[in-house]
């Protein structure tokens, strides 16, 4: 038997042929007798070659095939025309290649052979026998050359004779072969077949079975190279020589896996029941570790560990089913969407399900321990100890204002009749006349039990200060506007004091009234019509005059100019009708100036710090530090070792002058400016009024024993005044004997608190 | 005289290190100094001058303590890491060359590393474990339903539902379940272990998206860990009761050994024969075996075997009595009834029979009814672990998530599950009438808020401790009735006074400045009613009003006069305490704030129902 693969090759050659034969046959006859009236255009080739032809070699047909399997059939016909072109002189080259085609193989006898080939020869070739070594290329490259090629050792392949057409004619017409002779392109030769090729040729064009015997058709199939390992090998070949000697590569690569072995660089695989040991072990891997009669041992480190802070527990809100009061409403769910993440309050909305099963998973839930996990590994730990502290225990413990009393607790009148803001207010020192200056450019004298208006006097411009002469033998006012200061008998009260009074003023008129030419003061006495009216003396200062003062006798007094530069500070004596400029120096713009009410002293408050003249040996004595930023106020004890500053940034500073120069004690209780601060002159009392409607009424006692400490506590809030364009209250003024508080504010009312 | 002391060699400047140079120090790379932080509990610190312990720089950076991470570097793991990563290397450069079989090789090579001296480390003593549950529970819990993926393994999330599945039982086996609370992000459950109280979330049943932007890897370690941990706590626990641990079944253990004879003589007939072949079927048996004991245990029906059969626990209990004596009687008395109370609130559901409808989520059920005591049993093709049929007449409560049943059973209740959680929190069984098939069920109360004074109690809360208080002195849900009954003469009182309270309105505008009590007001009102109609005949005309009299309310003007003493008091604080005692008082406004907020729309939300209910019926 003959391998498959010989036969599978033959019917691929049958194939070819059929391929390349397809034009040759169209018009072949049925019957060998016909063939000379009709096959005309073909060549015949020579009688000799049919018998040779019969046992025609595979070369030849090798040839065929590498023409076919380059060309399409397309080309076929062009070829045909070469053929024909070329097949006059055939007859030489004959010779030559049948010398070459020793294979006794041929197709024809296929079938018919006997095993006994020689397997070695067939299969050392798997490449075709190939004559002609031009390859794959235009035949009619070589149609102007003798030789069609050149064969393996490189000698031409000389054309094979054709005849002319004259020839082919005539052969066309003798040769009974003739429609069966093909011209091979390749070698040039002409190849007549055999009858069984032909038959073949016939079957494949009636598509039938080449051979047609159903023996070979349905032969059982051999299916040699299937996964099964069959004892014997395909071939005999014998083994190659490189399979008996052990490789060196392997060699090499076992010797490195030994020393990696050895090394302990790569362990063994391991063996299935150690695996599963393994995993058995995996499974129970635990065991007790936390043995009872075990002694722990706490380390250092332990104790200094600082556990993670427990997640909050989750409350009604949280619940599937909360109570209806915990679902956001429509603006808190807008609130609750429109804040970020992190600034929500809850990181979830309540929602209400009807019943469990409608109940979704919770999208978040994954990111939420994500993040827990990183806030356990990740957020900085700090140990800190929480105040459990009662708010009780942080208020001071203070006497109850009760125990404090007296001092005044209810609004009890209101003066009313200025139409605009009330700046300034004043109590006679017996506490029966209030006055009030206004900028309504009036000034109002009341009575104060009643709250009766007793008299009004209009002035020119509004009213800056007003001040009784503390004086209780005269009956005196000082009011300041603009850059005069006016003094006033107002006419009211006892008239015995009152004609005291004139008579006082004019028998001091006899004195020097050299005004001093630094001063730039001038004193003049009024009048005429303006006498009538009360006014007695005229003061008038070269700046605007804020402030007024007297000192606690009544002889002198002080004014304050804040443009005044070096002479912003003035003091004057009634009795001499003299001013005097005290400093020489400005030290920043003055606020505010106080008389000590017993010593020689001044009290000049800038801005930030009160300094404390002696006026007597005319020198610095004190410098106190306001611990503010701009002071509004100022007011002396009646004893003169206590200052209260009031400021713009609501502090009330409170000043021991025996202690310090700086605040025993600061008071931010007021919310908005301090416009004015006073001290009551019998009682252990002060008070701060403020932008915010306030009065605030303290309770201060400074003990003569030095070990306690002196004691401030408020004792009362008074309110009842309205803000006018951000002012509230502007002044207030204890009453002189009585507790009393009065206070005048932006809304044109006087009120008075007992 | 000592050497002055140099700048920045002691104190806060040695005592802590920042990350960068903690990393530098311990000569591994970030991602590997992190899982080190998180398997070794190092966390970073708050130091408390930054500048000082930034040696003057202010910068915001990480400290670390320094003697944590002098702890860091004597760690075994380090070195486990060292080769893991040059595994890695291994397997990828293998990889690189396409050399499947050293793939292979170099796989089956996996460095392995415990966490047990960690666990020891962390927790010195097993409460301190216990302490620290919380988080290991929810992950676990949370992991156990995780799908297998690239980061988290099928054996690894095995492993997850295998510890928490014992857990449960324990929890079952030692009756210390004590609160449960469903809320939207998944349920609640509160534990009492060994007197500490462990509080762990398990997320609904129903599937939710996984998000992307959550870094697994970080979360799987410390899962990692935590399996350790809950490992080891489940094996002491176990011990503790007296249970095997790896739990075994109590129905199982005898089935097996009947199992297991035969299958030894098989296996020593056959040894000669097919020794690979019989194992690997031994295996696969196991495997099988293994899958359904798994199943069994995950049902948690079944109770565990105890490793002592004979002792039963009541003598110990016994004992204790007279240990516990002390000097005063009336202590002793109180722990005794505490006791009493207690052993009664875990045994809620004794002798109550179960029946768990298939939309319920069984897992969560079984496990609460169980842990006090009751039966449960679910339809047979549920699920593995059912012990009755839904036909069993002895069945007193069949729980039903769905809006109507089509064939019902006299003999049983049908209740919704939230009366399983309602009568859990409130420690005693409450009347199944509320939460019946298709009614609508009453709020569910978080269990764990305890309401402080002046916090918003809402009024079902204050319902369910009226009829706790009320079992407790011996009156019996009396005060529900009693409710019922205010609330009808509410709604009385309510027709007669929608009249005046028109007037009341109209005559609060006028006199909404001055601040009075209710009960000056209500006297005002019959005088000002009189009054009414003269005013509307004298309006234009100048006219004089009929004063008032003021009443002088001694009460109120004491309280007044407090606050304003109060205030006054206040305004003294000096500075230094101002501040946190402003931020007390701002707390305290806004939890009252809160509370009245609620309160409001709580009690218009009322108002609303009354109405609807009135025009119903009308």
């Amino acid at each position: 038997m003959i391998s498959s693969k010989r036969k599978l090759d033959a019917v691929n050659k049958n194939n070819d042929i059929l391929n390349s034969g397809v034009d040759l046959f169209v018009n072949e006859p049925p019957d060998e007798e016909d063939v000379s009236d009709q096959d005309e255009d073909s060549s015949s080739s020579d009688d000799d070659n049919v018998n040779d032809d019969g046992d025609s070699d595979s070369s030849q047909y090798s040839g065929l095939e590498e023409e076919v399997a380059s060309s399409s059939l397309d080309d076929s016909s062009d070829e045909e025309e070469q053929g024909s072109d070329s097949d006059d002189d055939d007859d030489d080259g004959e010779d030559l290649m049948l010398s070459d085609s020793v294979d006794n193989i041929a197709i024809g006898t296929n079938a018919k052979e006997p095993a006994v080939v020689d397997e070695y020869e067939q299969d050392s070739s798997d490449e075709e026998d190939i004559r002609n070594t031009v390859g794959n290329i235009p035949m009619e490259w070589y149609k102007n050359y003798k030789h069609i090629g050149y064969d393996i050792e490189g000698r031409k392949l000389i054309k094979p004779e054709h005849g002319d057409n004259l020839d082919d004619f005539l052969n066309k017409a003798d040769d009974p072969n003739y429609w069966r002779t093909v011209h091979n392109r390749l070698t040039g030769q002409n190849i007549v077949l055999s009858e069984e090729d032909v038959q073949l040729v016939q079957n494949l064009l009636g598509k039938t079975h080449p051979t047609q015997s159903t023996e070979e058709q349905y032969a059982p199939w051999v299916d040699w190279f299937s996964s099964e390992v069959m004892i014997h090998p395909l071939s005999n070949r014998p083994e190659h020589k490189r399979s008996f000697i052990p490789s060196k590569w392997e060699k090499l690569k076992v010797g490195q896996m030994v020393h990696a072995l050895k090394m302990g660089w790569m362990k063994p695989s391991k063996t299935q029941e150690e695996q599963e040991k393994e995993e058995e072990e995996q499974d129970d891997k635990f065991y007790m570790i936390w043995n009872e009669d075990e002694e722990t041992e706490i380390s250092k480190r332990y104790r200094q560990h600082i556990p993670a802070p427990k997640t909050s527990l989750p409350g009604h809100a949280e619940s599937y089913n909360p109570p209806p009061e915990y679902l956001f409403t429509k603006e808190e769910e807008q609130k609750w969407r429109d804040q970020e993440p992190e600034q929500r309050r809850m990181n979830f909305m309540p929602q209400k399900f009807s019943n469990l099963r409608t109940v979704p998973g919770y999208s978040n839930f994954i990111r939420e321990r994500f993040e827990r996990c990183l806030d356990l590994y990740l957020c900085p730990r700090q140990r800190k100890t929480r105040m459990n502290v009662d708010p009780e225990d942080l208020i001071p413990r203070l006497p109850k204002p009760k125990d404090l009393q007296p001092f005044p607790t209810t609004q009890s009148l209101v003066y009313l009749g200025h139409t605009d803001m009330v700046r300034c207010i004043s109590v006679d020192p017996s506490g029966q006349w209030l006055v009030s200056g206004s900028d309504d450019c009036s000034v109002r004298v009341w009575e104060v039990s009643t709250g009766r208006c007793m008299k009004t006097l209009t002035v020119k411009e509004k009213v800056k200060g007003i001040a009784w002469n503390p004086n209780p033998a005269v009956c005196l006012l000082a009011i300041v506007w603009e850059k005069t200061v006016v003094l006033l008998n107002p006419g009211v009260g006892d008239k015995l004091q009152l004609s005291n009074t004139d008579n006082m003023l004019a028998s001091q008129t006899q004195a020097e009234s050299s005004a001093d030419s630094k001063v730039a003061v001038s004193w003049s006495v009024c009048e005429g019509s303006e006498h009538d009216q009360g006014y007695r003396l005229k003061l008038t200062h070269a700046h605007d005059v804020s402030q007024f003062t007297w000192h606690s006798k009544g002889d002198y007094f002080a004014t304050v100019m804040p443009d005044g530069q070096t002479r912003s500070v003035l003091i004057h004596q009634l009795s001499r009708r003299r001013s005097q400029n005290p400093f020489s120096k400005s030290k920043g713009s003055v606020q505010c100036v106080r008389f000590h009410p017993l010593r020689p002293f001044l009290f000049v408050a800038t801005q930030r710090y009160v300094r404390v003249y002696n006026l007597l040996k005319q020198e610095l004595s004190k410098k106190l530090q306001a611990n503010c930023k701009w002071v509004s106020s100022m007011a002396v004890h009646a004893e003169g070792d206590n200052v209260i500053l009031g400021s713009y940034d609501s502090k009330m500073s409170w000043f021991d002058l025996d202690l310090s120069t700086k605040p025993y004690q600061t008071m931010k209780h007021h919310k908005k400016a301090i416009r004015q601060v006073c001290y009551h002159k019998k009682y252990p009392l002060f008070a701060s009024a403020s932008d915010d409607c306030s009065l605030i009424v303290c309770h201060g006692r400074v003990y003569n024993d030095m070990l306690q400490n002196p004691l401030i506590v408020p004792v009362k809030v008074l309110r009842g005044h309205k803000a006018e364009k951000g002012v509230g209250i502007l002044d207030c003024v204890f009453h002189p004997s009585q507790p009393w508080i009065f206070s005048a504010g932006a809304d044109t009312t006087i009120r008075l608190y007992t | 005289m000592g050497r002055a002391t140099k700048k920045g060699q002691s104190g806060a400047a040695t005592a802590f290190v920042h990350r960068t140079k903690a990393i530098k120090k311990l000569q591994i790379s970030l991602k590997d100094f992190r899982r080190l932080c998180i398997l070794k509990g190092i966390y970073p610190v708050e130091p408390r001058h930054r500048k000082k312990a930034g040696h003057g720089n202010q910068a915001p950076r990480t400290y670390y303590m320094m003697k944590d991470i002098q702890f860091l570097l004597h760690e075994p793991l380090i070195d486990k890491f060292r080769e893991f990563k040059h595994f890695m290397k291994r397997l990828t450069r293998a990889y690189g060359r396409k050399n499947l079989s050293a793939v292979s090789r170099i796989r089956k090579n996996r460095p392995k590393y415990k966490l047990d001296h960690i666990v020891k480390e962390r927790y010195p003593t097993f409460i301190d474990a216990v302490r620290d549950l919380d988080d290991c529970l929810s992950m676990i819990f949370l992991f156990a339903i995780f799908p297998s993926t690239k980061i988290t393994d099928t054996r690894f999330v095995q492993l997850c539902r295998r510890l928490s599945v014992e857990f449960l039982h324990y929890v079952i086996a030692s009756k210390s379940l004590r609160k449960v609370f469903i809320s939207i992000k998944g349920i609640y459950y509160q534990a009492d272990l060994f007197g500490q109280q462990v509080n762990w979330i398990v997320p609904h049943s129903t599937g939710f998206a996984h998000p992307t932007d959550v870094d697994y890897r970080v979360m799987k370690t410390f899962v990692e860990f935590y399996t350790t941990l809950l490992g080891f706590v489940n094996y002491k626990c176990y011990h503790s009761i007296n249970l095997h641990y790896p739990p075994q079944l109590l129905l199982d253990s005898s089935e097996e050994k009947v199992q297991e004879d035969p299958k030894v003589g098989k296996r020593s007939r056959k040894r000669k024969n097919a020794q690979l072949e019989k194992i690997q079927k031994e295996r696969e048996k196991r495997f099988v075996e293994r899958d359904t004991v798994e199943e069994r245990l995950s049902a948690l029906t079944q109770t565990l075997q105890k490793t002592n059969t004979g002792e039963p626990e009541e003598d110990i209990q016994i004992d204790e009595f007279p240990a516990s004596e002390t000097d005063d009687p009336e202590l002793v008395e109180l722990a005794k009834q505490e006791r009493d109370k207690l052993s009664k609130f875990q045994n809620l559901f004794k002798g109550l029979k179960f029946f768990l409808n298939r939309e319920v989520p069984r897992e969560t059920l079984v496990f609460i009814i169980r842990s006090f005591g009751g039966e449960v049993s679910w339809h047979e093709s549920q699920a593995v672990g059912y012990s009755y049929p839904e036909t069993d007449e002895k069945i007193t409560h069949q729980i039903v998530d769905r809006p109507s049943m089509e064939k019902q059973y006299l003999s049983r209740y049908y209740v919704q599950p939230q009366w399983v959680f309602d009568s859990v929190n409130a420690q005693m069984l409450l009347p199944p009438a509320d939460y019946f098939i298709g009614v609508t069920l009453p709020p569910h109360l978080s269990p764990f808020v305890t309401e402080q004074e002046g916090d918003y109690v809402p009024p079902e809360k204050q319902a369910l401790l009226n009829r706790q208080r009320g079992i407790d002195s011996g009156i019996d849900e009396d005060s529900e009735s009693e409710e019922v009954d205010d609330d009808e003469e509410e709604d009385g009182e309510g027709h007669q006074s929608d009249d005046s309270s028109e007037e009341e309105d109209e005559e609060g505008e006028e006199e909404s400045d001055d601040d009075e009590a209710p009960a000056t007001k209500k006297q005002k009102t019959g005088s000002k009613g009189a009054n009414k109609q003269k005013d509307v005949a004298n309006t234009s005309a100048m006219s004089v009003e009929e004063g008032r009299v003021e009443v002088d309310d001694p009460g109120r003007r004491q309280t007044r006069q407090e606050a304003e003493e109060r205030r006054l008091a206040e305004m003294m604080i000096p500075k230094k305490k101002r501040r946190l005692y402003n931020k007390i008082m701002h707390s305290k406004k806004k939890t009252s704030q809160e509370a009245r907020i609620l309160k409001e729309k709580r009690e218009a939300i009322d108002m609303q129902k009354k109405k609807d209910k009135k025009q119903k019926l009308t």
